[in-house]
């Protein structure tokens, strides 16, 4: 639905140059929830303004449902923007007009006569449940019901794609969690194709289908967000299971251990005492729910270093786990840098 | 002087003060919104950019502002003459007032549409709106109480140098005051027309402020 490649921005402000997006491949696929995570700077607005190219790029191709938008003359580029809807972190809406007036707002954009722009204001108010908000202006209501306009608003073209820029980073993670129900439901109910940034993991965990990370302008890894959690080394995994810098003895194997649907439900932990008569230690984890199934990450230390520990790591792979193994203190890798072995990804 | 004899002056005074407030004031408010759209247009990061445009216009509108009323006044006779056939009386004012006043509100236009929040002209071109529809659906109705209170302290203004038109031919209450209330010292009279031009501008700023309050949401 989205394809986007080798995309370059460079931002020129008074002779210095910021490369904001850096050679960014990128493909969303129809249907599908897409979240791009990344830290303050990393260039995810910058992209996902290259989509509608309310950023013109540098170098790179964009194409959204099969068109190449760089290619349409300034007349089919505003067509095209009127079926991609974009929601804004803060919310972008008219002060000087009602609910329903926003809402209004794209229709008149669109050349919609005024007999039926009513009808469709009044059915995409009742689809964000603004029914009874339609002619309070955006001063007088919440932050939730602003971006719900936001949404009703984006949605008037029918567009299969939705553009959101940190549209719940404005908002309490109460509000957070109605909208991104919200956009879960519109996403299923209308087949929506869903872009969005944040810099929330919540975010990703509640509605991602797939992820990408970014830094420095460029993407750091992407791919279906339970591929990436069971990817090891996945900064989003890191991000999702947040476990303290091991501390590294020597003497001992700190491995992380990720398991998902049925084998969280087998206790590997007291099977690979029992095999190995070992004791094991358990350092700390965490269990979370994605896209209804259950992932887990849990840190244990085996007694001894890793190398007199190769079978009970073969022990627990065969399981199906994904098992990475920090680095030995003192290694060259250094302090504050976890080394990680080489692991074919998960199939 | 006595009061039946004044009345029927200062009703033509204060008709012909109206005349030229009026009709300078639109035509100021056309004008000073198309420089003022023109000069945020045309700036650097906006919707249309063209620099060496902008600066000229800035150039342009900086020296209309700083010609003194009189002096742009009487400059300008030629053009005035030219353009109404007369440099004397109400209509011949209007010329000197708008082209005095549309640099003075092109200014304020300006500054109000650049208080417009640029997350909603991005969300509009995110939408699809051209650049028209984004000056006229966006830009000038969100600025609207900004459009509004700046033309209040234009029109405030604009009476003011009315009066000021009067002292060399242009008729109304500046007029009127000039020739009863300082060469003849009719005292009366002056207090007259100073009740009438407070009243005046009173009404105005209150007329202003209510339709600016009518206009914001915030
Ligand atoms: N209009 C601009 N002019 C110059 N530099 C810009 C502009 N917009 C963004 N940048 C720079 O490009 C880089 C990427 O910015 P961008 O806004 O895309 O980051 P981001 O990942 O969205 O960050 P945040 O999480 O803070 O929103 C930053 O270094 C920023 O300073
Ligand atoms: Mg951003």
């Amino acid at each position: 639905m989205i394809q986007i490649e080798k995309l370059r921005k460079v931002y020129r402000a008074r002779g210095r140059e910021v490369t904001a997006v850096d050679g960014v491949d990128l493909t969303v696929r129809e249907g599908e929830v897409f979240g791009v995570l990344g830290r303050s700077g990393a260039g995810k607005s910058t992209l996902l303004r290259c989509v509608n190219l309310l950023e013109r790029p540098d170098e790179g191709r964009v194409r959204v449902d099969g068109r190449d938008l760089l290619e349409l003359s300034g007349g089919e580029l505003r067509r095209a923007r009127q079926r991609i809807g974009m929601i804004h972190q803060h919310f972008g809406l008219l002060s000087s007009r009602t609910v329903a007036g926003n809402v209004a707002f794209p229709l008149e954009v669109m050349g919609v006569p005024r007999a039926e722009r009513a009808a469709r204001v009044a059915e995409l108010l009742e689809l964000v449940g603004l029914t009874e908000h339609a002619d309070a202006y955006p001063a007088q209501i919440s932050g939730g019901q602003k971006q719900r306009v936001g949404i009703a608003r984006a949605l008037a073209g029918r567009p299969k794609v939705l553009l959101s820029d940190e549209a719940t980073s404005a908002l309490d993670p109460e509000t957070t969690a109605s909208i991104l129900e919200l956009l879960r439901d519109l996403n299923r109910r209308l087949g929506l194709t869903i872009l969005l940034i944040t810099h929330e993991m919540d975010v990703v965990k509640r509605i991602c289908d797939s992820a990408a990370v970014m830094r420095q302008g460029r993407v750091v890894e992407s791919g279906p967000v339970r591929e990436l959690l069971l990817r090891p080394g996945s900064e989003l995994a890191r991000g999702l299971f947040p476990l303290p810098e091991p501390v590294l003895r020597g003497d001992t194997t700190v491995v992380d251990v990720t398991f998902e649907g049925e084998s969280a439900d087998r206790p590997f932990v007291s099977t690979l005492a029992r095999t190995y008569s070992i004791d094991v230690n358990i350092l700390g984890g965490a269990v979370e729910d994605i896209g209804g199934t259950r992932i887990g990450r849990l840190r244990i230390e085996l007694p001894g270093p890793p190398d007199v520990n190769a079978a009970q790591l073969a022990h627990l792979r065969e399981a199906g786990l994904t098992v990475e193994v920090h680095g030995v203190a003192g290694d060259a890798a250094g302090a504050g840098d976890t080394a990680t072995e080489e692991e074919a990804p998960v199939s | 002087m006595t009061w039946d004899e004044m009345v029927p002056l200062l009703r033509q005074g204060t008709l012909e003060t109206l005349q030229m407030t009026v009709w300078s004031t639109l035509f100021t408010a056309l004008g000073g919104i198309l420089l003022g759209v023109l000069l945020v247009l045309t700036d650097r990061g906006g919707l249309l950019p063209a620099p060496p445009v902008n600066q000229v216009l800035g150039v342009i509108v900086n020296i209309g502002r700083s010609l003194p009323f009189v002096i742009l006044m009487m400059a300008i006779i030629p053009f005035t003459r030219a353009l109404v056939g007369t440099s004397i009386g109400t209509q011949a004012a209007i010329v000197p007032l708008t082209l005095s006043a549309i640099p003075f509100y092109a200014r304020l236009v300006e500054t109000a549409l650049r208080e417009v929040d640029p997350g909603v002209v991005a969300a509009a071109q995110a939408m699809g709106a051209s650049r028209v529809q984004i000056v006229g659906k966006v830009l000038l109705r969100e600025a609207r109480p900004g459009l509004v209170a700046g033309l209040t302290v234009t029109v405030v203004a604009l009476i003011s140098y009315s009066a000021m038109a009067g002292a060399i031919g242009g008729g109304g209450l500046g007029d009127l005051a000039i020739r009863y209330g300082y060469q003849r010292f009719e005292t009366g009279m002056m207090l007259a027309i100073l009740v009438l031009l407070i009243a005046l501008v009173q009404l105005v700023q209150s007329l202003g402020d209510l339709a600016v309050r009518r206009l914001t949401h915030k």
